[in-house]
């Protein structure tokens, strides 16, 4: 079967404190006969949607970034003509709903583009912004469960959505409310999905900058109760929950002596795990909690 | 009997202010309270997210003091709860956008710490600037 090439932005935390969330999804998808074909240019996304209604300046970055995907297509670096596809949740949901915003005003994408006049080309409005859970799911679990070698039995992990991948759900890749992306692709690792409201509750998001304990009590909550039902580890799509849930663990132990510890994944690291990819891609030493004491009791690595 | 609250004009003026720069119709809110109930930082707030819709109503310039618009996170909860379809992260971020176009900015980073800065990855630090400097 030949390979799919694709469009893929990757935004700026995918290269340095989330760079195991990058190499183990690129190394995931080589494993799926697909190669996600990095932006040859791309800038910062803005990182949050601008929700003004009155204000198109922040809507420019992430265009200027849609654009690029045209030249890809022009310059035959992509074979998928018109998808790009985004790893970070953050990044996804700024990309998305600017697309969606100026797709549905078309005069607010002809100020745009007359403002970047110094681009070769305007935006036509042929990019779908997809998030990598959207192409897992188009590729379908019974692929996912062909390439596991070392399932991942015995071993429990709460899928962590966070807000940008469900909310608003005009860009949800799921139910706002009962997701299941993550919970199929465990289960076809092997792994057992563990249920808990808390899994779509907000981490405290930026708030972890200039209000910090108010993120230490929400990453409390988030992770004793997903303790509490059973999980042994946690996964998300996002750096910024990753950061809170994982390297917050720091402040919940000083608050609350009692805290276990307890790993948290990007679930590509997982599934990279499962396909028994090359071990360069995993990046534990990126983890405040690590993962190993949990990998090796589980006899995973 | 009908009563009819009218609003003064500097009051009107502000909850027009607010409707504009959200693009919601924040006198359709009608005070059920999914919102507040669903707010994962309801209890971190001064007020609840129902009292500052009603506050946004009538144009109380109070409600540019609470720190309440400061906490919500656009966590869009309560937008896919809200049974009037009102976007209250819309009208956070207006509330917020009117305080910091008057240059009053919530956050300091030159108060962080080099050791803050140097913990913090990129995505926190871009996504606190754009929610809390002008």
């Amino acid at each position: 079967m030949s390979q799919t090439k694709i469009a893929y932005y990757p935004g700026c935390t995918l290269k340095t404190t989330a760079k195991n969330f990058e190499d183990s999804a690129l190394a995931v998808a080589r494993a799926l006969d697909i190669e996600l074909v990095e932006l040859p240019k791309w800038n910062c996304c803005g990182t949050v949607y601008s929700l003004t209604d009155d204000n198109l300046m922040y809507h420019i970055a992430p265009v200027r970034n849609l654009l690029r995907v045209k030249q890809m297509v022009r310059d035959e670096l992509v074979t998928d003509d018109h998808r790009m596809v985004v790893l970070c949740s953050m990044c996804y949901n700024a990309l998305k709903r600017t697309n969606l915003r100026v797709k549905e005003n078309p005069e607010d994408l002809q100020k745009i583009n007359d403002f970047m006049y110094l681009e070769d080309d305007d935006y036509e409005l042929n990019v779908d912004v997809i998030h990598f859970l959207d192409l897992l799911k188009e590729i379908g679990v019974e692929k996912i469960r062909e390439k596991v070698v070392k399932p991942l039995n015995g071993l429990k992990v709460l899928p962590y959505y966070g807000c940008m991948l469900l909310r608003p759900k005009e860009v949800g890749i799921d139910d706002p409310e009962e997701p299941n992306l993550q919970e199929n692709i465990l289960a076809a690792l092997g792994a057992e999905p563990i249920d808990s409201p808390y899994r779509k509750v907000c981490c405290g998001s930026y708030l972890t900058v200039d209000n910090k304990y108010v993120v230490v009590e929400l990453a409390y909550k988030i992770l004793s109760h997903a303790q509490k039902a059973g999980a042994q580890a946690l996964t998300t799509s996002c750096p910024l929950c990753a950061f809170n849930l994982d390297n917050r663990q720091k402040e919940i132990k000083e608050k609350y002596p009692g805290f276990k510890n307890i790993p948290v994944f990007y679930f590509t690291q997982l599934m990279a795990l499962a396909f028994g990819l090359s071990n360069e891609c995993y990046g534990f030493d990126l983890h405040h909690t690590k993962p190993e004491p949990l990998l090796k009791e589980k006899q995973l690595c | 009997m009908t009563k009819k609250i009218e609003l003064a004009p500097e009051n009107n003026k502000l909850c027009e202010k607010i409707c504009s720069i959200s693009g919601e119709v924040v006198t359709m809110c009608d005070q059920c309270g999914t919102c507040s109930a669903s707010c994962p930082m309801a209890a971190e707030m001064d007020i609840n997210p129902s009292e500052m819709m009603k506050m946004s109503q009538l144009g109380m310039e109070e409600v540019l003091e609470t720190k309440a618009i400061w906490l919500c996170a656009s966590c869009f909860t309560c937008v896919v709860r809200c049974p009037r379809g009102l976007d209250l992260s819309k009208v956070a971020e207006a509330l917020r956008q009117i305080k910091l176009r008057q240059a009053e900015d919530h956050m300091d980073i030159k108060k962080l710490t080099i050791e803050e800065l140097e913990g913090l990855p990129q995505i926190a630090l871009i996504s606190a600037c754009r929610k809390f400097t002008g």
